[in-house]
């Protein structure tokens, strides 16, 4: 029993990083058509967004300290953040702490600038071309993206740790009534969850309850109609592209402290990513949410030992598997429309 | 084709015009006279280096890269000469590999056993190299060892770690001066024994391939032979990036010690999932919650950040040996000393082991008085030696694996800087990770005979 | 000739005097000259080229006649790479019955994930041959390990049984042969500066790329390759005429699922080594690039994409600091750090940053891929007959009208 719950929670947290990111994705497909393999690499940059803020609040001048030595005999440079000038010590050090979540200042308006530069630069230009040409054009974007941040970085991961209030987990077992122990979960992954759950919330809400959010709703039902009704879809349809932007960038950004980000990460989320959209359906947006939390309990399912041992390696291929029994028994995955992305 | 900083372009300028008339190609043209694969013409000898440049090891590679080329370097008599003054032997002088000077070239494996191949076929088939080495993995080691096998080349393996490097999967042209999974797993538990106590509760995390099958076994029967107990192991995919649903039930399971057998950036992601959930601060039967990295990678460790301090695990070198266990590591010194004037930080020990194996190459050509392969695997196979930042250490014969002592390390819990990560705890005298040829862990294989070439 | 038309035939001989030619043709460059690091005439890069022509001509059979985009051919590929390997271990080192069984184990597992992931279209079937692929590349990779190898993927050893052939004396390597001939034997050529290598596995694969290349023509101009692009352009209106489409998607899928083995198990023939990455979903997205860069639905599309990528691949990565230093020997020093400084990012370990630009450089400019290229750059020379110069005018038209 307790196992199990602990599963549930793994998976809805999982879930949640998965759905955040398909939720980006689908809201570019759904609203502009266009299938963006560089979805993985603005979720990528927004992780580094987070990295480059940190490395900026721990920007440093040389300070040359003769009373110590380095590994090779000369005397140590010690580094001494310009925060600490600004700020004193202590201030400085809170600052630096809570880098990630402070980042999120820097990462949405960086984000959206990206998006914007990206659909008026390129996919405004792919719009009437096929599919697999927005795919190969995105890829190249992709691959791009993922190399600069690598020059910049390097390939090793970096450790972007969450504020230490953050450390450690929360024992929801004593809270419930089991052993303590049981059933633990850390704090920051308990906030990527509500952050998601709040991000998830607010973009269905826009779209929902504005004016805004309905052209743009009748725009993917019919953007041809809509565009004769006098509304500058196209307009509206850059600004959905650097929403989508800022909510990749944002998952990114907050994700990094739950695994030190690396300039691969990108492309390992790619085919994830893709895999929810799909079997959510192509174009639906809840579709994508609802496949991004049954994949990600599924998934924490299968990697438990019990299961294993009946099925050994079924936690490798379980995703996969779970999205061809959806495909053959509903053709357009679990929610999606007749005719999209069907030919 | 390198030369070094300090007297590059007067050097490319004679280089090329000379190179230009001499050194032509001698893939399959040598042969006639010579007898074996891309013997050495004119006053030149090629060295391939075949490291990951892109992909999650890239940085791995950039360092194995950078100790190739200052092996390179002291190899032509350039810079200070770094552990060619305390190598025990001392054929070497400084002028190339027997009077001819020294040329590399590069590729990427990109961490894939075909792309591997592809770029050492590459060295042998354009370049003419007359040894290839580097890697990070033990599945491109094994895949390019056995090309060079079939090509009748050197392979001297950089960083490998899994028993089948030299064990099932050994050649008679393939080196591995790394230590293994084996020794690693004798290493630490006694010391893991020491630490923790003798009854305890371990949980294996354990890579899905090659590598973590015989670390984990490795690891669980040395502990299990100084009475721990293996409560649980479970296989985790190689793509992987998440592994809180694997680290979740540990603490359910009544285990008190997780061991992760994970390498590279499986290693960072669990290390740090497994603080993240606390485990650190846990108190399990009495005792307090240890993790266990039994293979520790510096360069992964610095992107796990706060997350390994306190942490134990082993390695094959440190660059603080010899500083602080004295001039049985001599030769530690003097290659940290001409690798951080040349780069300005400390080298890993993925670059050490790429350094010493070209060395060993370079040393074994010019007491064998030949690149003919063979007569290098016989100046290499039985080859005692000391002075390069291991002690003294064994080329075993039987199956060309290195018998040296092995550093167990802890994250240390105040770093004096970036490079400053692990402290050294022990160091287990080669005795000890010692084992049969024959072992169960390392059967299968056979070295066949060594292979010159058409 | 051959049943081809006057264009196709002459199509034919200019693929085949280039593949024949391959050795002069790739290595212009004399030896020891500043630029021979472009040279690819070494029987390992000529010889994956040929093969993955083969495997992206097979693709595009698939993708350039009926629009299906899989996403999921890498895993045929491998199925073929262990089948052929297994061969070498247990029969014969010869290649003959390796490449067939290649062929026919990745013919029944594609009939498999075919017969599957066709009741699907669209991105629904590019999803569903993507998690076969990925579901066999995890499993080789893990737990098959006993029959794949696994990390360490497999080789023949001198311990293998090999029924059929003699035992090996003691010393002696295992080597992929065709009744004797092995693969790695050749001869040079030395002209001037200039050096040619022949080798007997670069022709060997090269004829079999050719009649893989006639077979794709076959098939292109048949009126089974009709009924393939109504599939694409309108594959409602066939089924309203009463014509089922699925036999025929499935035997265009099964065909380049048999292409791909083939090219599986030539590479083993060529270099005697499986890994489980070949099944990766990157080397599926690999093959997809390659169609769509040179062309899709042209005929000799895929072979220059494929040609492409695997040059990128094994060249410019190969160009590190000190050969750029090289080059730009000649020049005063402060332009040559420049000029490497500028350089330096885009080569070496930065290829994959060139790929990328590559990539998106030719789908901006030349939708139709490189075949377009080579259309524009052949109407510049020759703009009386515009209308009349190529043979892939047609195929090229083919995939416009493909948006929305």
């Amino acid at each position: 029993m307790d196992a199990i719950l602990l599963q549930i929670l793994n998976g809805m947290d999982k879930g949640s990083a998965y759905a955040l990111i398909a939720l980006g994705l689908t809201l570019i497909f759904g609203t502009l058509g266009v299938v963006n393999f560089a979805h993985g690499a603005l979720f990528l940059i927004g992780a580094f967004c987070a990295v480059t803020f940190s490395k900026i609040l721990s920007l440093s001048h040389v300070v040359i300290d003769e009373s110590q030595k380095d590994f090779l005999g000369n005397p140590l440079k010690v580094e001494v953040p310009y925060i600490y000038d600004m700020f004193g010590q202590a201030t400085g050090d809170v600052i630096i702490d809570w880098a990630v979540p402070l980042s999120l200042l820097f990462t949405v308006p960086v984000m959206i600038a990206i998006g914007f530069a990206m659909e008026r630069g390129l996919i405004k230009h792919f719009y009437k071309r096929p599919h697999a040409d927005q795919i190969l054009v995105t890829f190249g974007l992709a691959i791009v993206l993922a190399e600069i941040v690598k020059y910049f970085y390097g390939a090793n991961p970096i450790p972007t740790p969450a504020p230490s209030a953050f450390a450690g987990s929360f024992d929801f077992g004593a809270m419930l009534g089991f052993d303590p122990n049981t059933i633990i979960y850390p704090y920051w992954r308990l906030v990527y969850f509500a952050f998601a759950a709040v991000i998830i919330g607010g973009v269905f809400a826009f779209l929902q309850f504005t004016t805004f959010g309905m052209v743009v709703r009748a725009g993917m039902a019919d953007r041809e109609t809509v565009g004769l009704l006098g509304i500058n879809i196209d307009k509206r349809f850059t600004i959905m592209f650097g929403i989508a932007a800022a909510v990749a960038g944002v998952a990114g950004a907050m994700y990094a402290p739950i695994n030190s980000p690396n300039y691969n990460m990108g492309m390992d989320f790619l085919v994830l990513s893709f895999v929810v959209v799909v079997v959510g359906g192509m174009g639906s947006l809840p579709g994508a949410v609802l496949a991004g939390f049954l994949l990600g309990i599924l998934e924490s399912f299968a990697s438990m030992s019990v299961v294993l041992e009946t099925l050994p390696g079924i936690n490798q291929i379980i995703i996969y598997l779970v999205a061809i029994i959806i495909l053959l028994t509903r053709p357009r995955g679990l929610m999606g429309r007749k005719g999209v992305m069907e030919d | 084709m390198s030369f070094s900083k300090l007297t590059r372009r007067g050097l490319i300028k004679t280089g090329a015009v000379a190179s230009a008339g001499l050194a032509l190609p001698t893939y399959l043209r040598a042969d006639g006279h010579s007898g074996f694969t891309n013997a050495p013409q004119g006053d030149t000898v090629t060295l391939g280096f075949n490291v990951p440049q892109s992909g999650p090891y890239a940085d791995e590679g950039a360092d194995e890269l950078r100790a190739f080329e200052l092996a390179v370097e002291h190899l032509n008599g350039e810079g200070d000469g770094g552990m060619m003054q305390t190598f025990s032997s001392k054929v070497l002088e400084g002028n190339g590999i027997m009077g001819k000077k020294v040329n590399f070239v590069t590729g990427d494996t990109q961490t894939k056993s075909d792309a591997a191949r592809a770029s050492a076929k590459s060295m042998i088939e354009k370049d003419g190299a007359v040894m290839i080495s580097g890697g990070s993995s033990s599945g491109v080691a094994v895949a390019v060892q056995a090309l060079c096998q079939e090509a009748g080349v050197i392979f001297m393996a950089g960083l490998t770690h899994a028993n089948d490097t030299t064990g099932k999967d050994k050649r008679a042209n393939g080196f591995r001066h790394f230590f293994n999974s084996y020794m690693s797993g004798a290493a630490l538990a006694p010391i893991l024994s020491n630490e923790y106590g003798a009854d305890r509760k371990a949980y294996h995390l354990t890579a899905d391939y090659n590598w973590g099958y015989t670390t984990e076994e490795a690891v669980r029967s040395s502990t299990e032979a100084l009475g721990w107990e293996t409560v649980n192991a479970v296989k985790t995919p190689l793509t992987q990036t998440d592994f809180s649903a694997y680290i979740a039930p540990v603490l359910q399971s009544g285990a008190d010690v997780l061991v992760l057998n994970h390498y590279g950036g499986n290693m960072v992601n669990s290390l740090t999932n497994a603080v993240q959930f606390g485990l650190r601060d846990k108190e399990v039967n009495g005792k307090k919650f240890e993790i266990v990295v039994p293979l520790y990678s510096e360069l992964m460790a610095r992107g796990a950040g706060q997350n390994i301090k306190g942490i134990l695990g082993s390695q094959n070198w440190d660059w603080k040996l010899e500083n602080e266990l004295g001039s049985r590591y001599a030769g530690t010194n003097a290659f940290v000393q001409s690798f951080g004037t040349k780069y300005g930080f400390p080298p890993s020990q993925a670059a050490h082991t790429c350094y010493v194996q070209t060395l060993l190459y370079a040393d074994a050509v010019t007491r064998a008085g030949s690149f003919n392969p063979c007569a290098v695997v016989e100046a290499l196979a039985g080859f005692e030696f000391d002075g390069l930042g291991n002690g003294p250490t064994l080329y075993r014969a039987d199956d060309h694996q290195c018998f040296k002592d092995v550093v167990v390390v802890r994250g240390k819990e105040t770093p004096e800087n970036e490079y400053d990560l692990v402290e050294i705890v022990e160091v287990t005298p080669a005795e000890q990770v010692t084992y049969a040829p024959d072992h169960p862990q390392f059967a299968g294989g056979s070295l066949g005979t060594c292979n010159a070439g058409a | 000739m051959f049943g081809l038309n006057k264009k196709d035939a002459g199509l034919l001989i200019v693929v085949a005097i280039l593949a024949l030619a391959a050795p002069f043709i790739l290595n212009p460059f004399p030896e020891g000259s500043a630029m021979a690091q472009f040279n690819a005439g070494y029987p390992d890069l000529m010889q994956r080229l040929v093969i993955f022509g083969i495997f992206a001509i097979g693709f595009n059979i698939l993708f350039g006649l009926t629009g299906y985009l899989s996403f999921g051919h890498a895993a045929f590929l491998g199925v073929g790479s262990y089948a052929a390997i297994w061969m070498m271990k247990l029969l014969t080192m010869n290649v003959i019955p390796a490449i067939v069984v290649s062929i026919i184990i990745a013919g029944l597992f594609s009939l498999l994930v075919g017969f599957i992931s066709l009741r699907r279209s669209g991105i629904y079937f590019s999803i569903l041959t993507l998690a076969f692929a990925q579901m066999s590349y995890a499993l080789a990779y893990s737990v098959l390990t006993p029959i794949t190898g696994g990390e360490t993927g497999l080789q023949p050893k001198y311990t293998d049984p090999r029924v059929l052939d003699k035992a090996l004396e003691a010393g002696q390597q295992p080597r992929a042969n065709l009744f004797g001939l092995e693969m790695n034997q050749g001869f040079q050529l030395e002209m001037g500066n200039w050096v040619f290598t022949f080798n007997a596995g670069y022709y060997i694969a090269a004829v079999v790329m050719l009649v893989a290349f006639y077979l794709s023509i076959r098939i292109f101009r048949s009126p089974f390759g009709m009924m393939l692009r109504a599939v694409k352009s309108n594959q409602q209106r066939m089924n309203y005429t009463g014509l089922n489409s699925k036999p025929y998607t499935l035997a265009a899928f099964v065909i380049s699922g048999m292409y791909a083995g083939l090219a599986g198990g030539l590479l083993v023939a060529m270099d005697t080594q499986v890994g489980a990455e070949r099944m990766f979903w990157t080397a599926s997205g690999e093959v997809v690039l390659m169609t769509i860069l040179g062309g899709a639905g042209t005929l000799i599309g895929p072979v220059l994409g494929a040609g492409f990528i695997k040059y990128m691949e094994n060249i410019v990565s190969k160009i590190n600091k000190s050969v750029l230093e090289q080059w730009f020997a000649f020049m005063p020093d402060g332009i040559e750090d420049v000029l490497v400084a500028i350089i330096y990012p885009f080569v070496g370990k930065g290829w994959h940053l060139t790929l990328g630009l590559l990539f998106m450089l030719v789908v901006i400019f030349l939708p139709g891929g490189l075949v377009e290229g080579g259309q524009r750059i052949g109407k510049m020379f020759r703009r009386r007959d515009a209308n009349a110069n190529s043979i892939e005018a047609d195929a090229a038209e083919q995939r416009k009208p493909a948006a929305e």
